[in-house]
Parts: structure tokens; C-alpha cells; sequence
């Protein structure tokens, strides 16, 4: 336990820094519960898929010039079209199947992309520099909070604000969900329900390259970086429901705010408060805070 | 009758026994071939430091023996255990009983270290260790036939601790670890601190592999030490490091970092290290020699050593120069051949073995280079002081080894 005095101010700065962390949660646990949603499909690879985007960041900039706000676009777009690639040739065959299997698969991705990337790149990372436009950091009074950080809270909040008015309000949307509560009867309306399939895989994969381009400029890139996240990320998704949009969101950014405390009062617990209060919620609320039970 | 068989059975004893003592001053080396067994990550957190790395540093130097010593080939064999103990000492075992392994390696990771020694004592063979940085392998757990070669937690907190509290940090605050080998890189580097007239104001635990350390790095610039002391180890001290620099501490703080590889350095880049003390057991750019190996290292890997591959080098000429000095393989007599002979290559001159296992040698002091300073990819440190051996590891009288109680008490 730290020996340092706790004040307003440092509690707020970590309260925020939370929220930033919280930020990561929301956005890949939102890939996640979309994924599983639409796919039935535990995606084990999405560790994976967060650092392809991260180094596809670094590779673009590194080799090609390409500044970070491209890369914001880019990289998404290319993990995307990966993502799409793994579905069609892997996943498709194995939705009439217990869920054990896709995790199985996606899983041993997950293994293939990192070895590939430890291969050739080694384990201790590539540094990649906060954008200009970013860099310097803000005197909030309590704390001085780098410029950086806070784009990442709003951009993330941003995105996940974007995917769910895109499922909830839209045409698309409606599709989606349709062919969520029903594959064969939305396919009968005469919607390629495949396509929308192996569209949301791709979305889904591009948010987690989204978050890896976010992550960065602040952690060092190493195609372990996925590794160590997607436990939590995935304790994130099982707290929230399995498949709830809002819930991934919403747990995402609680949970990152309570780990942050967490680090405050009691550090040696952070790495598994999550985990705790993941099995209070399975013993109270079997189907997660925002799932619905069946 | 039965006087024939009690002769039968009797001659027969004789004669069994008569050829294995004939067979044992006979076959001076086992299996007539020296086999060293490069003990390491190969595809985890540890493997920029050990690795691939020593597995060519091991192959560098069967080359400069010319594939042979004293008319034994001399052979490599290597393992990834993916630090995990028990693999590590299964391996072992099946080295040494099935594929007649003499010495092992590298060893990297303090856990894979202490569970491999006992196997390697339990087996009378030897590990000659560099990758790992316990103190534990010359104390509780020290072995008749465990060297600890290219550095360990004593010394790097006596180096790095000493030269910051001497330069003016004199007030410190840990970010630890959570685990067995932070908890001792923290305690040793305190006393070191406290040693040199400098205080600890406290620390915060953290556990390994987290995924943001910026809230711990906010409890530390509260703290408002002088010195924010790093006990912990590969990504984790990496991205400490980037975060502090985000966050701005560093303009009124400064980092030391206790367990830093050049590995590390390079992954991070000079504008966000520089400044920043080392302490290490070698360094690629020490002179001539260090230089010449370091560029047919690099040649092959396509990176600079780190001090755990270049000691990895260092125990295969050790050991060939034992074997070819004594003619045997036997473990007992190379290691009492090692104690009463010091040795040189190029990772040391004059390397003294101690009882507890511990060999002694120069540790460097370094200082990062300013990016200005440096000529290019790989030249990373000024070279701020040579400790000697004597003064950079624990001392003698300090040891807790069980093998030296009635001989020193």
C-alpha cells in the first residue's frame, strides 16, 4: 500500500485516468459483444486483432510515412478486411456448432498472428510518437492530464456513441438485428444475411484496430500488447451481458473507473478486482447487469 | 557345490567391478562429447535478452574452438521453456539422462534458474547461469555446482543506488513488481540507498504485466521523491518509462531504472531514456574485443548482445578451457578447477569463482547518451564507472549459502 497521503486531487486525477482506461474496455468490449451478438462467436483473437492495428500504425508510419491520422482510418480498414478474410474462409463453418469451437479457433489466430509478428518484429515493442497536433498536456487544476489521453475519451466515446446509433437507428441496424433474432426468416425477406455476417466480423475486427491505433502513442507496441488486455476485456463483456452493446459500453468504462480506485487504495488488487466483482454479477445476475435472461 | 557357486558369484562381482573401475579411468569425458545446452525463451517476454541471441553466442564460440576441445566435439543444443519451471526442469532431466548434456546455460528467469540448479546438482552436472537475476542462486539456493556469471539483483542495486543517491538522489520511491524478484530487486536497492545516507518515502506495488502504470506513476509524483526507482523488468519498466515521460514527470523527477537491457533502450529510443543510469555486467562498445565479437554477433542477428548473450559466450569458453585443462567432464573437478583459476575472454578479465558460485567481475555504471550524443543505432551508454568485482556483488560474509557454513561460519 502506498504510504502517500490521499487528497481530492490525486483522487480525482485517478478517477480519470479510469475513465481513460475504461475508454480501451468500452471500445473492444463493444467489438466483442457485437461479434457475439450477430456470430454466436466467443472471438478469442480479438487481442490479436487490437495489436495488428496498433503495429499496422507503427509499419505505416515507420516504413511509409503515413501520419498517425491516416493511420486512425487506414489501419481499421485493413484489420477490417482481414477480419472479413478469417470469417469467410474460417468461422463461416462453424456456426451450427457448440461455442467451444470458435473460441477454439479464434483462438489459435490469436496464436498464429502473434507468433508471426514475435517473429519478425521481437518482443520488446516499437515506440511510436504522439501525433503533433496532441502532444503537451492540459492543467486541469487537480491534475495536468496529457492532451493525448483526453482525445482518447472522446474519441472512443465517440465511436462507440456512432456504433450503437448505427445498430439501434438505422436501416442496416435493423438488419443486423434481425438477422440476429433470426437468420432464416430474415433471409427469407431476401437479405443476405452471410454478407451482413462477415460485414459485422469486419466491424468488429476494425474497432479493435481502432482501439490498437488509439493505444499506440501510449503503450509500447509488442505483439504481446493484446494478450494482457483481452482477459479483462472479456471479463468486461461476461460482467455487462453477453451481446449487449450498452452494457459493454457502460461496464467498460465503470470497470476501468473502479480499477483505477482500486489502484489508489489497495494496488496490489488491481489486476484482479475485475475478476471479483465478474463473479459477484454471474452469482447475482447470472446473464451480466444489462444481459436479458432466456 | 555350493563352495563353486559362492566362487562363480564372487569372481563374477570382481570382474564386474574391475571393468567399470577400468572403464572410469579409461573414458575421461562421458559419451566422448562436450554438449551444452542453451537453456532459454525463445518465444516469450524474455526473448530479445536471451534467446535466439544466445543460442548464437553459444555457436560463436564452438567456431572459435574450432568445433572441438581436447579432442571432444563440442556440441549446442537449445530449448524453448517457455519460463516456465517445471518445463525447464523436465527438459533438464531428459538432457542430461537421454542426451548427455555436461553444462547448461543461460537459464533465464529467476524461477526456470532455481529449479534447474537443483536438478543440475542432483545430477552432478552444471549450470553456469546468465540470464537470471536472483540473488537466491549464491544464497539459500546456491549448489556446488550452480555459477551465477553475468550479474544479479545485489549488483545491480548496489550500482545504479549508489551512483544516483551520490549525484543527489537521496529521496526514493519504488514502483515494484508484485511479485518475488520486484519485492527483492526493492528491498536490496533500499538498503543500498539508506547505505549511501539516502531515504525511501514509500512504494507502490504493482502487478506484473499491468496494462497502464499512469495512476501508479501519479501516486509516485505525489510523492514528491527525488528519485523514482524502477524494481521491475521488460515491458513493464518500458512502459513505466513511457508513461513517466507522458506525464511529464520526469522534467522534476528522475527514473532509475534497476533492470534495464541495451534491448530495452533500443525499443524505447533515446529522446524518452536518456539520463537514465545502468548498471550492467558488459556493454558491446567496452573495447576492441567487445567490439570485434559484437559485430559477428550482430552480422548473424541482426542486433547488438545483450550482457546475458555475451556471458553466454563467456561460461562455453570457461568451460571448454576447464575441460581442456583437466581432460574430464566430471563436474567436481571442473568446478574446483574453476575456483582455483580465474578466467578471461572477452566479457572479463580475471574472473574470479567464489564458493557460494558467485563469479566475480567488473560491473559498469552506465549513463543513456543524449540523442545528440550518439553516433547512431546501438550506441546508447557512456560508460560512468568501473565497479570491481569485489565491491559490486554482495560480499562473502554476507552470504546465507549452507555450502560455506563451517568454513567461513
Amino acid at each position: 500500500m502506498s504510504e502517500v497521503g490521499i487528497t481530492l486531487d490525486s483522487l480525482l486525477g485517478q478517477l480519470l485516468l479510469g475513465l481513460v482506461n475504461g475508454s480501451f474496455y468500452a471500445i473492444l468490449s463493444l467489438g466483442l459483444a457485437v461479434i457475439f451478438g450477430l456470430l454466436n462467436i466467443v472471438n478469442f483473437a480479438h487481442g490479436a486483432l487490437y495489436m495488428m492495428g496498433a503495429y499496422f500504425g507503427w509499419i505505416a508510419l515507420t516504413y511509409f510515412g503515413v501520419g498517425y491520422w491516416w493511420s486512425l482510418v487506414l489501419a481499421p480498414s485493413l484489420v477490417a478486411v482481414f477480419g472479413m478474410l478469417v470469417e469467410r474462409t474460417l468461422l463461416q463453418w462453424l456456426y451450427k456448432l457448440d461455442h467451444l469451437y470458435g473460441l477454439l479457433l479464434t483462438f489459435g489466430v490469436s496464436l498464429i498472428i502473434e507468433g508471426t509478428y514475435r517473429y519478425f518484429f521481437g518482443v520488446s515493442g516499437q515506440p511510436y510518437p504522439v501525433p503533433e497536433l496532441l502532444s503537451g498536456s492540459t492543467d486541469l487544476g487537480f491534475m495536468t492530464l496529457p492532451n493525448y489521453r483526453g482525445w482518447v475519451v472522446i474519441a472512443s466515446l465517440g465511436v462507440c456513441l456512432g456504433t450503437w446509433f448505427m445498430i439501434e437507428r438505422t436501416r442496416l441496424g435493423a438488419y443486423l438485428r434481425a438477422a440476429t433474432e433470426n437468420p432464416k426468416l430474415t433471409q427469407a425477406f431476401g437479405i443476405n444475411v452471410p454478407l451482413l455476417v462477415m460485414l459485422t466480423y469486419g466491424f468488429g475486427a476494425g474497432l479493435a484496430a481502432f482501439a490498437g491505433v488509439l493505444a499506440a502513442p501510449i503503450i509500447q507496441i509488442t505483439p504481446l500488447m493484446g494478450n494482457n488486455l483481452i482477459v479483462i476485456v472479456f471479463a468486461v463483456v461476461v460482467i455487462g451481458g453477453m451481446g449487449s452493446i450498452l452494457g459493454a459500453v457502460a461496464t467498460g468504462l465503470a470497470l476501468g473507473v473502479i480499477e483505477g480506485l482500486t489502484k489508489v487504495f489497495y494496488p496490489e488488487a488491481s489486476s484482479t478486482v475485475v475478476f471479483v466483482i465478474m463473479a459477484l454479477v454471474l452469482l447475482v445476475r447470472p446473464a451480466g447487469l444489462f444481459g436479458r435472461e432466456t | 557345490m555350493k563352495r563353486i557357486m559362492f566362487g562363480l558369484i564372487a569372481s563374477t562381482v570382481i570382474a564386474i567391478s574391475g571393468c567399470s573401475k577400468s572403464n572410469d579411468v579409461d573414458e575421461k569425458v562421458t559419451d566422448g562429447e562436450i554438449k551444452i545446452g542453451v537453456l532459454t525463451d525463445l518465444s516469450g517476454l524474455y526473448s530479445d535478452i536471451g534467446g535466439q541471441g544466445s543460442i548464437v553466442a553459444a555457436e560463436l564460440a564452438v567456431e572459435d574452438l574450432g568445433g572441438e576441445v581436447a579432442g571432444y566435439k563440442v556440441k549446442i543444443v537449445s530449448v524453448d521453456h517457455q519460463n516456465k519451471a517445471d518445463i525447464a526442469a523436465q527438459k533438464v532431466r531428459e538432457w542430461i539422462d537421454r542426451d548427455g548434456v555436461d553444462m547448461v546455460t543461460d537459464a533465464l528467469n529467476s524461477a526456470v534458474a532455481l529449479a534447474t540448479a537443483k536438478v543440475v546438482a542432483e545430477k552432478k552436472k552444471i549450470m553456469m547461469n546468465t540470464g537470471a537475476a536472483s540473488t537466491r542462486l549464491t544464497n539459500e539456493d546456491c549448489t556446488a555446482y550452480t555459477i551465477h556469471h553475468a550479474y544479479d539483483t545485489y549488483a545491480l542495486a548496489n550500482g545504479t543506488g549508489t551512483a544516483v543517491v551520490k549525484q543527489g538522489g537521496d529521496t526514493w520511491f519504488f514502483l515494484t513488481s508484485d511479485y518475488a524478484f520486484g519485492h527483492s530487486l526493492e528491498a536490496d536497492t533500499a538498503n543500498v540507498v539508506k547505505k549511501a545516507g539516502g531515504t525511501v518515502v514509500g512504494a507502490v506495488r504493482h502487478p506484473l504485466s499491468a496494462s497502464d502504470f499512469s495512476s501508479f506513476l501519479l501516486q509516485a509524483q505525489n510523492s514528491k521523491a527525488k528519485i523514482i526507482g524502477l524494481a521491475n523488468a521488460g515491458g513493464d519498466t518500458i512502459n513505466s518509462i513511457k508513461a513517466a515521460n507522458e506525464f511529464g514527470l520526469t522534467k522534476t523527477q528522475n527514473l532509475a531504472g534497476l533492470l534495464v537491457f541495451i534491448t530495452d533502450i533500443h525499443s524505447l529510443g533515446l529522446p524518452v531514456t536518456q539520463g537514465m543510469y545502468v548498471t550492467s555486467g558488459w556493454y558491446w562498445d567496452l573495447n576492441e574485443e567487445t567490439r570485434a565479437w559484437s559485430k559477428r554477433f550482430f552480422d548473424r542477428m541482426g542486433k547488438m548482445p545483450t550482457m546475458i548473450n555475451a556471458g553466454v559466450y563467456s561460461t562455453v569458453m570457461m568451460y571448454t578451457n576447464a575441460v581442456r585443462a583437466t581432460g574430464t567432464d566430471n563436474a567436481d573437478v571442473i568446478m574446483e578447477w574453476l575456483r582455483n583459476n580465474p578466467q578471461s575472454d572477452m566479457f572479463g578479465t580475471n574472473m574470479v569463482l567464489r564458493e557460494d558460485g558467485r563469479l566475480l567481475h567488473d560491473m559498469y555504471l552506465m549513463q543513456v547518451k543524449k540523442p545528440s550524443e550518439s553516433r547512431g543505432e546501438w550506441d546508447y551508454y557512456h560508460v560512468r564507472q568501473t565497479i570491481p568485482g569485489a565491491d559490486a556483488f554482495q560480499p562473502l560474509s554476507e552470504s546465507r549459502c549452507p555450502l560455506l557454513s563451517g568454513q567461513t561460519g
